[in-house]
Parts: structure tokens; C-alpha cells; sequence
């Protein structure tokens, strides 16, 4: 059963609305209690386990805290704009759940209506641009705090931003060719008989990097450089509007990672064996469960990277987009819209040879990454020591390195006169 | 004074007290100075002042990076943020109480600060020869398990300020295991005071051996699974190799030494070169590298870990029984250490033996804890190779029972010469992978 969108009555969009923004800051909440405990038995610890059960409600302990702190602004701020900035932030960032399809439809207290706030013919174009607005706020920020950690948290997060979001756009552009449409609920139908990371992998490895780049989490936390800059561009922030901008990290987290379910793990689709064994798997209140568990797979796979990985220096991230993600989306959209063309003068069985494409260049992307390594490694072997010990040649005197000889001090002291083969002691 | 005070309003104000003139530094003249330093107008470049309060700058370094960018076009260092005026209260000290203040230095390998000390003053005393061989192996281990647990904390902030979280608590839990060592051998966790002029301030406690030996068995795993986190990492080489280029002309030039140094492939290590404690009847590698770089830096570190447990598992072999301290009892500390009910402190037959039985004995202990001893005048330069390279101890008599003078040369303070010369024409992300490669510890630095 289809409902269109925007038919709903006016008390059921608040309602709506309400659980929405409810469900993120729950979430939330949860992500970060999550993320502690994850992340502390990753690195040994324990982890909070005091306040709450299991110490579920220290984000919230925390959360209050953080707002009775004393609220600072910089004598050097720009007032109005250092205000505004995590609100941007912060709203920016509610606003593009509004698209997510959470299930199918469902009855509530007898009205028949998605379970999505709405949806419209570019939905997902939606989403990039309300994420594009959100940097706002971070740039805004770092500008208006009037110091230079922050400016340059700022700078590097707008470069990041604008980059990664390039690679991200481009590699939806596969899902809207196969799906032939851009709207949220419609690419979750369209992944009824199989999901679009299987079908479109290089896409999917593409947009989960970038969507680490655009959320600004561990490898890509450039703009908030603990190491470099400190607290990048929150580094003056205080009180409630740091929690705006922390609260926003968050929700953005599960924003891209809910995105990549819809768009690549089949929404609110049951996975395979449950639903060929379950019929009612994929109706009613039961997506739900399935979609919030993908969810957290993001999540938990976002908790890991941050668990394991060092942070990338600015211009690697940078070549990293630029270099690597940005051409390979280029290619691979030439291949699929190649495929797509194929089948509709053809009629070829394009999918199996998607598969086939698809797991072939990721295996090409991941075997250059290990070769370039293993180059790598062999290089320092290759050099030799340079046959003449010249102890002047850094332009101050040094001792001999072993494997090389020091010229005996009676041969050095003679004139030019004496011959190569005298100084060879 | 006063009126050039006036009219300079960056010159600290001053009063006069009893005690001399007193200054009160006020600080909050960035700006103005900034202005009146640069030639181009300031709004056209940014100098930022990293530190001293910063998290990367391994506590109170303050680094002064002009940028162009995220390109570092200039790198100074600011230091003096943790000076103790430790070399200056030794002069009001006795001998063997300097041993206390110069394990505060450089806190994170107090026994090398101990250990190059009284090698000093056993070198003025003429003394070397007579350490007991118990003494110099416990000295040798101790020193290793302390190299290793500072080379832990230089990889666990190292990865910290790249990034990597789980090598910092990986890297400090291991530490506190060989922590775990010290604080049973010498009841605490740092700033020990355990080795002393002449020997050792106590034996082994019971245990201690086999405490050793289980650490041995479960430290070279732990070590790898550290290791093996970042030595083939994409990231952490990218963002290591190459960075904080200093080659061996800029080492010689500068006179750094220590794992900077090895890392351009000049095998130098006092250990083998001019070896003290008796580290020529040990075997053991100097792990070196030839790329110059931040990566080399950290292989080596990890090498010597490993070259340091082989050294440590040799140390347990030749433990024999025997004193800890000089056969002299002119030089010896008088003390004899237990356990009692309120602690640690002198045995109770010890106190009832010079208190109850020997007039003598309670005297030339009274004399030796008070006045200390004598130490013949002259001057002796003795060195170590601690884990961030030569620390020298350069101490100066008058025939006194205390130092006229005791100067060190720290590794941390000469190797963060080279900050500059690693730094400029890097990325900002590069300086902190710089500095952490130097691993300066500011205790030492600063002293």
C-alpha cells in the first residue's frame, strides 16, 4: 500500500516532526555512551559505568552540565555572528532527517502514512545542500571567534568540506542512475530485489569514505586537530553553544549514516535471509528495527575507525579527495551509465556485469594501494651507501657511517700530487 | 631604571624588598610586540603561539610558528616554563642529597638522571672501581626498564598528538607495568632516589626477580601489538615519513644525539662507545636507521625496547648475591632499610645498635646524614646515554661536602635546538610529528 507525501494531516507532520527530533537527540544520547564504551574496551578501559545503568545516562549527566557552564564570548568575537554559527549548526543538521525513510507505511491511530516526514522528487539533493549549509556554521565560527586556532580550523574544514562533498555528490550520481530517481522512499523500492551495495560497491566504499570526510570524524578530524589546533573552530566555544556544535557532530553521524542505508543498504529493508524466511519482516513497525540497526552498524564502524586510525595530514586529505575519490567516482559513472545504455538498446543483463565491474575495480583500488605499499617498503634496500666519504659534503664535519671509510690522515695531509690509489688506506 | 620602566610598557615592574629587587612579570603584550617585530604589516602573516599551554607541545613547550598557510615559514622555541632551579639548590645540599632533586629533572627516566650523577660523584671520589658488581648490574637493569617505560610514553603521546588514541592508552598501559617494578624496588613510581653515591639506597626487595622476570615474558607481546598498530600503517607513515628531516650534519652541527641521531645511520651510543656500569659484558645491538626521519625515529625506539629486554633478561642472570653499597662506611649511607608497622624506614636493630650500643656508630652516623662526606676538589664530566641521548653531568668541587657547581647537559635541551631546522618549510600537522619525534621532556629541558 502507497500513501503519497504531503497529504498528512496537520497534528501527524508535529507529531511527526517531534518523534523525529526526539529519536536524533535520543540517539544521540546513545551514540555517545555508545562511542565511550566502544572505544574504552577497544583501548583497555572500562569506560563510564556509573551514572544510570551501565552508565547509559553519562551523556546526559554530561549534557546538563555542559549547559550550566559560564558562558564566555571572546572580547575579539564578532557577537551576533559567534551566536548564530552553532545555531546553523545545529538546526542545519535536525532539518535533513526530514527525508529519511524510517519504514513502509504505517497506521497511526488509524490515519495510513509513511513512516518518512516527507519526501519530494530531489529529496537527496535536499540533503547535500542542507549538509552544504551546515558548514556555515562551522566556517562562521571559526571566522567570528577572532583568533587563529579557530580560523584555521575554520579554513580547513570549509576546504575539506566542499571537497569531500564533491566526491559524495558524484558518487550518489550511480544510485540516481539505477534508481532513476531522487527521491529517498523511491530508491528504497527500488532495492527491493537486491541492495545497491552489492550492485554498485565502488559507489558505496566511495560515498562511507567521504561521509568520514564530511562529518569531520577520526581519520578526517582535520578541523578540530586536537594535536594541531587545539579545539579548531569551537576552540572558544563554551556552555550550551559548544554543546550545539557537539551535538551537531553527532547528529550529522547518524544523518550520513542513515543516508547510506537508504541509499545503499536498502533502507528499512529486512536483510536477505530474514526476509525470504519472514514475510512480515518488510511491513509494519518491524523496518524500523532494521533500519536502526543499520544505523548503528555505521555508527559502530565510525567508533572503530576512530578507535584505530591517526589523523591525516591536511594536504594528504586533500590529494586523498582530490587525487583518488573524485576520478574514481568519474570512472565509475561512465561505467554505469556505459552498463545503463546497454541494457536499454541491447539488452544485455547489465546487473551481473555491474557486480562483475564493481568488485573488479575495487580489487584494482585496493591491490594499488598494497602494491604502492609494498613499493614502498623496498625502497630504503635499493640505496647504497655512496662509495666516496666526503666528511665535509653537509657542510659541517661528520664522523664516518658504517661501511664507510675515513681517508687516513697521513694520505689527506699530502699534496694533490698523491695519487687515488695512496688515499684508499 | 624606573623611568625607562615608564616608558617601555613591556618591561616588568619591579619593587624593592628586603630580599632584593622583586619583578612581576605581566605577560599580555603579544600584540605590541608582534607589531614591533614584524617588518611587513602584521595582518599579512599569522604567528601563532602554540603553547606553552597546548596539548602537543608535551607540557609546558612553547612553540612561536610564523605561517604562511598551513606552511610553517619560521619555528622558534620558547622554554624556561618549568625551570625548578634544580642545579642551583644542589649547591646548598649535600652529596648524596642531590641524588633527590636530580631524579625530578627529567622525570620520565629518573635513574638515568640518578644514575649519571653519581657516576659523577663517584668518578671526583675516585670510587668507580669499588661499586659493588650487584650494585652496577641493578643500576644497568633498572636503567633499561626505565628506557623502556620512557620510550612508551614518547610512542603513547607521540600517537596521541597524530591522532591515535589507542597507542596512547596501549603505550601507558604498558608503562604501568614496569611502574608496577619500580614501585615495589624502590616504593615509588617516579623521583626514586635509589641510586646513590657508592651503590644503591636498598636491595632488592623479595620478589623483585621473579617481578622482573614476569614482566619479560609479557612485555614483548604487549609491545608488538603496540607496534604492530602503527609500524605498517598507511596513516601513521604518511604522516611520519619524511617529516622532521634532520641529517647528520645538522646532528653534528647542533649536537644532537640519542635516537635522532641513530636515525641517520651513525651507530652512536655511549653504551658501546664509552661504556660505564659495565655495559661492555653485555650483548646487545644499536638499532639505527637511515632515513633521518620521524619513522626512523620511532623503529628505533621500538628496537631498543626490544634491545633493552634483552639486556634487562641478561641483568637477572648475573644477579648475585652481595652489598649494594661501597665496602666504605666513610661514603656508605648508614641506613638499613625494613619494613615496619608505620612503613618503610631504618630496621629496628639498626636504631637499637647505634643508639643503645656504640657511641661511635651514632655519631659517625649523625656526621655523614647531617654534614655528609667530603668530596676531593676538582671537576669530572661523566656521561650516559639515557633514552633521548648523551646526558652529562658536569660537577665541580671545592673539597667540600657539598657540589660547587653541578651542571647537565640534558639530551631534551640540546635536542630541541633542532626544532627550527626540522620545523620550517613543513605543515603546521608536521610540527607536532616533529617535536614528538624529538620527544623532549620540559623537566629536563628546563631543570
Amino acid at each position: 500500500m502507497s500513501v503519497p507525501f504531503g497529504l498528512d494531516p496537520g497534528w501527524l507532520i508535529l507529531l511527526k516532526s517531534l518523534v523525529i527530533f526526539v529519536f536524533l537527540v535520543l540517539v544521540t544520547l546513545f551514540t555517545i555512551w555508545l562511542e565511550r564504551r566502544i572505544v574504552a574496551r577497544m583501548q583497555m578501559r572500562i569506560g563510564p559505568n556509573r551514572v544510570g545503568p551501565f552508565g547509559l545516562v553519562q551523556g546526559l549527566a554530561d549534557g546538563v552540565k555542559l549547559a550550566l557552564k559560564q558562558d564566555i564570548i571572546p572580547a575579539l568575537a564578532d557577537r551576533s555572528v559567534f551566536i548564530l554559527a552553532p545555531i546553523i549548526s545545529a538546526t542545519t543538521c535536525f532539518i535533513a532527517f526530514a527525508v529519511i525513510p524510517l519504514g513502509p507505511t504505517v497506521s497511526i491511530f488509524g490515519t495510513w502514512t509513511n513512516l518518512q516526514l516527507t519526501d519530494f522528487p530531489v529529496a537527496v539533493l535536499f540533503v547535500l545542500a542542507i549538509a552544504s549549509i551546515g558548514i556555515y556554521g562551522i566556517v562562521l565560527a571559526g571566522w567570528s571567534s577572532g583568533s587563529t586556532y579557530p580560523l584555521l580550523g575554520a579554513l580547513r574544514s570549509s576546504a575539506q568540506m566542499i571537497s569531500y562533498e564533491i566526491a559524495m555528490g558524484l558518487s550518489l550520481v550511480a544510485v540516481f542512475l539505477y534508481a532513476g530517481s531522487m527521491s529517498t522512499s523511491e530508491i528504497v523500492s527500488a532495492q527491493q530485489n537486491v541492495w545497491y551495495v552489492v550492485l554498485l560497491l565502488p559507489s558505496f566504499v566511495i560515498y562511507a569514505t567521504s561521509m568520514v570526510g564530511e562529518t569531520n570524524r577520526a581519520p578526517f578530524d582535520l578541523p578540530e586537530a586536537e594535536g594541531e589546533l587545539v579545539g579548531g573552530f569551537h576552540t572558544e566555544y563554551s556552555s550550551l553553544k559548544f554543546a550545539l556544535f557537539f551535538l551537531a557532530e553527532y547528529i550529522n553521524m547518524v544523518t550520513v549514516s542513515a543516508l547510506a542505508t537508504t541509499l545503499f543498504l536498502g533502507g528499512w529493508r529486512a536483510p536477505a535471509p530474514i526476509s525470504t524466511i519472514w514475510e512480515g519482516a518488510n511491513s509494519g513497525w518491524w523496518p524500523l528495527v532494521w533500519f536502526v540497526a543499520k544505523l548503528f552498524a555505521f555508527i559502530f564502524v565510525f567508533i572503530w575507525l576512530r578507535g584505530t586510525l591517526p589523523r591525516l595530514r591536511y594536504d594528504q586529505f586533500m590529494k586523498f579527495g582530490w587525487k583518488v575519490l573524485i576520478p574514481v567516482s568519474l570512472v565509475w559513472i561512465v561505467i554505469v551509465a556505459t552498463a545503463r545504455a546497454l541494457r536499454q538498446s541491447a539488452n544485455v543483463d547489465s546487473s551481473s556485469l555491474l557486480v562483475v565491474v564493481g568488485v573488479i575495480l575495487t580489487i584494482l583500488v585496493v591491490l594499488s594501494f598494497v602494491l604502492d605499499a609494498m613499493i614502498s617498503r623496498r625502497m630504503p634496500s635499493e640505496i647504497e651507501p655512496e662509495p666516496e666519504f666526503d666528511a665535509f659534503a653537509g657542510g659541517f664535519p661528520v664522523p664516518p657511517l658504517p661501511g664507510q671509510k675515513l681517508p687516513t690522515p697521513a694520505a689527506s695531509a699530502q699534496t694533490i700530487s698523491s695519487t687515488e690509489g695512496d688515499s684508499r688506506g | 631604571m624606573t623611568t625607562f620602566n615608564d616608558s617601555d610598557p613591556r618591561m616588568a615592574d619591579e619593587r624593592e624588598t628586603t630580599e632584593g629587587k622583586v619583578f612581576t612579570v605581566q605577560g599580555n603584550d603579544w600584540d605590541e610586540l608582534l607589531h614591533d617585530l614584524s617588518s611587513t604589516p602584521p595582518q599579512e602573516r599569522i604567528i601563532v603561539n602554540m603553547g606553552p599551554q597546548h596539548p602537543s607541545t608535551h607540557g609546558v613547550l612553547r612553540l612561536i610558528l610564523e605561517l604562511d598557510g598551513e606552511t610553517v615559514t619560521e619555528a622558534r622555541c620558547g622554554i624556561g616554563y618549568l625551570h625548578t632551579g634544580i642545579e642551583k639548590n644542589m649547591e646548598f645540599r649535600t652529596w648524596t642529597q642531590g641524588v633527590t632533586f636530580v631524579t625530578r629533572m627529567d622525570y620520565l627516566s629518573p635513574f638515568f638522571n640518578e644514575t649519571a650523577y653519581c657516576l659523577g660523584v663517584e668518578k671526583l671520589l675516585g670510587i668507580t672501581d669499588q661499586i659493588p658488581e650487584r650494585a652496577n648490574v641493578i643500576r644497568v637493569m633498572m636503567m633499561e626498564l626505565n628506557r623502556i617505560s620512557s620510550h612508551l610514553v614518547c610512542l603513547a603521546t607521540g600517537g596521541m598528538e597524530l591522532g591515535a588514541l589507542t597507542a596512547m592508552t596501549f603505550g601507558f598501559r604498558e608503562r604501568e607495568l614496569v611502574l608496577d617494578v619500580f614501585e615495589m624496588i624502590t616504593g615509588l613510581r617516579m623521583n626514586h632516589a635509589y641510586i646513590r653515591p657508592g651503590g644503591l639506597a636498598q636491595d632488592l626487595p623479595e620478589g623483585a626477580e621473579q617481578k622482573v622476570r614476569e614482566l619479560l615474558k609479557i612485555l614483548p607481546g604487549r609491545l608488538k601489538d603496540t607496534a604492530d598498530l602503527l609500524v605498517d600503517n598507511t596513516i601513521w607513515k604518511g604522516r611520519t615519513v619524511g617529516v622532521g628531516t634532520l641529517d647528520l650534519a645538522g646532528c653534528m652541527a647542533l649536537g644532537i644525539t640519542g635516537p635522532i641521531l641513530r636515525s641517520t645511520g651513525l651507530p652512536h651510543d655511549l653504551r658501546k662507545s664509552q661504556p660505564y656500569c659495565g655495559y661492555e659484558n653485555y650483548d646487545f645491538e644499536v638499532p639505527v636507521q637511515t632515513s633521518a626521519d620521524a619513522y626512523g625515529r620511532f623503529l628505533i625506539r621500538i628496537a631498543e625496547m626490544g634491545e633493552s629486554m634483552k639486556i634487562i633478561a641478561q641483568c637477572l642472570d648475573r644477579l648475585k648475591p652481595g652489598p649494594v653499597m661501597i665496602e666504605d662506611k666513610k661514603i656508605a649511607w648508614p641506613a638499613q632499610l625494613a619494613h615496619g608497622a608505620d612503613g618503610t624506614g631504618n630496621s629496628f636493630e639498626h636504631i637499637r645498635q647505634i643508639m643503645g650500643t656504640s657511641m661511635e656508630a651514632l655519631i659517625h652516623h649523625f656526621k655523614l646524614v647531617t654534614e655528609g662526606f667530603k668530596v676531593p676538589a676538582g671537576q669530572v664530566y661523566a656521561a650516559i646515554e639515557s633514552p633521548r641521548g648523551e646526558l652529562g653531568v658536569h660537577l665541580v668541587s671545592d673539597g667540600g661536602t657539598r657540589p660547587y657547581r653541578v651542571h647537565f647537559r640534558d639530551p631534551s635541551f640540546t635536542n630541541l635546538q633542532a626544532t627550527a631546522a626540522m620545523c620550517e618549510g613543513a605543515q603546521i600537522a608536521d610540527v607536532v610529528a616533529a617535536v614528538a619525534s624529538i620527544d623532549p621532556v620540559m623537566g629536563g629541558v628546563d631543570r
